[in-house]
């Protein structure tokens, strides 16, 4: 039977847990709801891995871990128009640029970083291909699949967590106005500061987030470390108005309202 | 029998009607009209009057209603009446028409404006040629970031679910705000 479905109901963790256990070859093609990832596989092993939008050709990738610097990017670029990841990294040893390990664990942790982003997709439409091999030019690496599993797992309770503590990022930040911490002991790291530095009711989190370029997780834990030292609160962004509800739904009971909701997200679900 | 209704809205031609068919567990009651104007015929040959109509049973005590509205402006009297008492709007987008995003982003903040219940922008026939790129779109119809935009294909049912549950995660969402 054919592999395919939606993570909302197998999620990547299964899959890749899958493709571990029956040693699978082939290639996952993710769906996701703005992007479409290609992981491909050899012997249940990952052998590459690239999200669609991403540009994630090996010059792209050595130059993003500060493994080639912007100069460098620039003379390669301009000499290797015409050639693959493959003669590319051939070309690099060579020059003595960088050595085969290098590039194959740079390589890795490009991936592993993919795979971690991966994990935040709650919902897109998968199948497996395994008729599908790796292109012959690019460069295949053999990343055993066990310890992306155990920390994809971690990740993935660490995400319900923070969703249970933060459920909606659509919600704004505001200092206290009796701060109960001692400020002076709070040490706060470069992201955390820029976030600080955000902090007004008019501003969302998830709009701190994108203009500070970091992802929904990473906000998230953020957000929640400054929850927890007493230095933000959560509040309705201003001006927001508040739902019609009464005219919304045919009862007022907020519950019997989100009981409503829930049954029709189930039954849209089952359609 | 409790019942709540779910108005889908968009230009002239950006796929209402087929969107409300791909789910609705009953046909379509639609009330199409052949078009007698010459620039429109030239798009289709029936068009939407007065609204589509759709159902899904949810269980012996809730059913969902979904309403697509006339796309055309002339029809816009039927806007308001229809956007009474709506959980939540989709807009429907052509991708394949840039022609018709402003007026979609005219509809988009007409309906804001008659309720400030949550809505998602769908980009359909994405599986055209021609469509533009859902982030290209999301820039030319202005939308603001935390406005959720899905690529679609009006046609196929897995892709009106996802646009209905992406409006019911954000209707919830905002409840859960409103809560707090």
């Amino acid at each position: 039977m054919a592999l395919k479905g939606n993570l909302r109901d197998f999620s990547l963790i299964q899959l890749l847990n899958l493709v571990n256990l029956a040693h699978k070859s082939g290639v996952l093609v993710i769906e996701g709801q703005s992007d479409e990832a290609k992981i491909y596989f050899k012997d249940g092993k990952l052998s590459y891995a690239n999200l669609g939008r991403e540009e994630n050709n090996l010059i792209a990738v050595l130059q993003r871990y500060q493994k080639i610097s912007e100069a460098q990017q620039q003379v390669l670029l301009e000499k290797s128009t015409q050639m693959n990841d493959k003669e590319l990294g051939l070309l690099l040893v060579n020059a003595q640029y960088l050595n085969q390990k290098d590039i194959i664990d740079t390589l890795k942790g490009y991936f592993v970083d993919l795979i971690r982003r991966l994990f935040n997709w709650q919902e897109g439409y998968f199948y497996f291909d395994p008729e599908q091999n790796l292109p012959e030019n690019l460069i295949p690496v053999k990343l055993d699949l066990e310890s992306v599993i155990v920390e994809g797992t971690h990740q993935v309770k660490e995400w319900e967590t923070l969703q249970e503590e933060i459920p909606s990022l659509e919600m704004s930040l505001k200092f206290p106005d009796r701060p109960g911490a001692n400020i002076r002991n709070v040490n706060l790291s470069v992201d955390e500061w820029r976030v600080v530095s955000y902090v007004n009711p008019r501003n969302t989190m998830h709009q701190i987030s994108q203009t500070i370029k970091i992802d929904d997780l990473k906000m998230r834990k953020i957000v929640f470390s400054l929850l927890q030292a007493g230095l933000v609160e959560i509040i309705r962004p201003g001006g927001m108005p508040a739902l019609p509800r009464d005219k919304m739904f045919p009862t007022k009971n907020p519950v019997e309202q989100k009981s409503m909701l829930n049954r029709l997200i189930t039954r849209i679900r089952a359609i | 029998m409790q019942t709540v209704k779910i108005v889908v809205t968009g230009p002239f031609n950006s796929g209402k009607t087929e969107f409300i068919r791909s789910v609705s567990e009953i046909d379509v009651v639609a009330t199409e009209r052949k078009i007698t104007s010459d620039s429109e015929k030239s798009v289709k040959e029936t068009t939407t009057v007065a609204m589509d109509f759709g159902r899904i049973t949810v269980d012996d005590d809730l059913v969902l209603y979904l309403f697509g509205t006339p796309g055309q402006k002339r029809f816009e009297f039927m806007w308001e009446i229809l956007s009474e008492g709506m959980l939540g709007f989709i807009v429907l987008v052509d991708s394949t028409r840039p022609e018709t995003f402003r007026e979609a982003r005219s509809i988009l903040e007409t309906f804001r404006a008659y309720a400030p219940t949550p809505y998602v922008v769908g980009a359909n026939k994405q599986d055209m040629e021609n469509a533009w790129e859902v982030d290209d779109m999301r820039v030319a119809l202005r939308l603001d970031p935390k406005v959720k935009m899905l690529p679609c294909i009006a046609t196929r049912k897995d892709d009106v679910k996802k646009v209905l549950l992406e409006l019911l995660y954000n209707i919830l969402a905002e409840m859960e705000v409103n809560d707090q």
